[in-house]
């Protein structure tokens, strides 16, 4: 067993054992500490199999923005933890056994059938995130300019969907500030210039 | 030697790992979004695996997309899930029946 395979299943068991850990605890904030840790790992493995600009997006995104986003919903949210566990034992059986079967079939069919060649290991002068930006930004430039149009998209929605007007608000509406006419605020009044007693001001 | 099969049955592994998450966890909406994460993840571990063993890149810039558009769905998700409970109060999809089904 090489170093490489050792580190694979090392980083593989670790990856398994908290994805089950994220599917079984109670806590929601515990799962998404779980889903934390497998993505921690999957990086670890996508560095194994040379991936490295992969790996580390997979950590600054997923770890540092995602799964910060999913914490900080379950926080925002009021959860009854206990009634939405319920059930958890109904399930149990028929989502061991369809799992079971996937995990079987799909074992077979790539042990039994798809066999490659590993091919060599790159050298030190290779550059992944190089290469990868060499042919992002030529071959694939049409779709990368789609993903940005979707991540656009993305932030439009997340803000329209959860903005709202709260009643008793003391914040400034600035297209009403800018509508407000002089009529608005002033009022001209037409008075009669009766002479009347005045009382004597300083410097009148 | 890290062989080809090791790469793709640890992502099948934990693909049905996430299908039985998905199965266990049909109450809570963040847990099921959790596990939708987790397919993802399974299905890049394969995308990473076949560029590496065939030696293409294709499969790396298809991992990247693939990120971009889960992280757009993650957003939109959690909004939903936020104006949701504002105006549920609860995230139990058992209560979510206004349409009926």
């Amino acid at each position: 067993m090489t170093f490489e395979l050792f580190l694979f299943y090392v980083f593989g068991a670790i990856l398994l054992g908290a994805a089950l850990a994220m599917i079984t605890v109670r806590n929601p904030v515990h799962a998404a500490l779980f889903l934390v840790l497998c993505f921690f790992t999957a990086a670890a493995i996508w560095l194994l199999a040379e991936a490295e600009f992969l790996a580390i997006v997979l950590v600054l995104v997923y770890v540092g923005a995602v799964m910060v986003l999913f914490l900080f919903v379950v926080m925002m949210l009021d959860i009854n933890v206990e009634q939405l566990r319920e059930g958890f034992t109904e399930y149990l059986p028929a989502g061991l056994v369809v799992a079971a079967a996937m995990a079987t079939v799909l074992t077979l069919v790539i042990t039994r059938f798809i066999t490659m060649d590993p091919p060599e290991r790159a050298g030190p002068e290779y550059a992944n995130t190089l290469e990868l930006g060499r042919i992002l930004y030529t071959d694939y430039v049409y779709p990368f300019e789609i993903a940005a149009v979707i991540l656009l998209v993305a932030i439009i929605a997340a803000i329209a969907l959860t903005m709202r007007r709260r009643p008793g608000t003391k914040a400034i509406d600035p297209s009403v500030q800018m509508k407000v006419r002089r009529g608005d605020r002033i009022r001209l009044v037409s008075m009669e210039s009766t002479p009347r007693e005045r009382k004597k001001k300083k410097g009148d | 030697m890290i062989t080809l099969s090791h790469f793709l049955v640890l992502a099948a592994l934990l693909f049905s790992i996430s299908v039985a998450g998905i199965f266990l966890n049909r109450k809570n909406v963040i847990v099921l979004l959790m596990c939708i994460e987790l397919m993802l993840l399974s299905v890049n571990i394969n995308f990473i695996a076949f560029a590496f063993f065939l030696q293409d890149l294709a499969g790396q810039v298809f991992v990247f997309f693939i990120l971009t558009v889960a992280a757009a769905e993650a957003a939109i998700g959690l909004a939903i899930l936020v104006l949701l409970f504002r105006n549920r109060g609860t995230i139990n999809v058992q209560d979510l029946d206004a349409m009926k089904g």
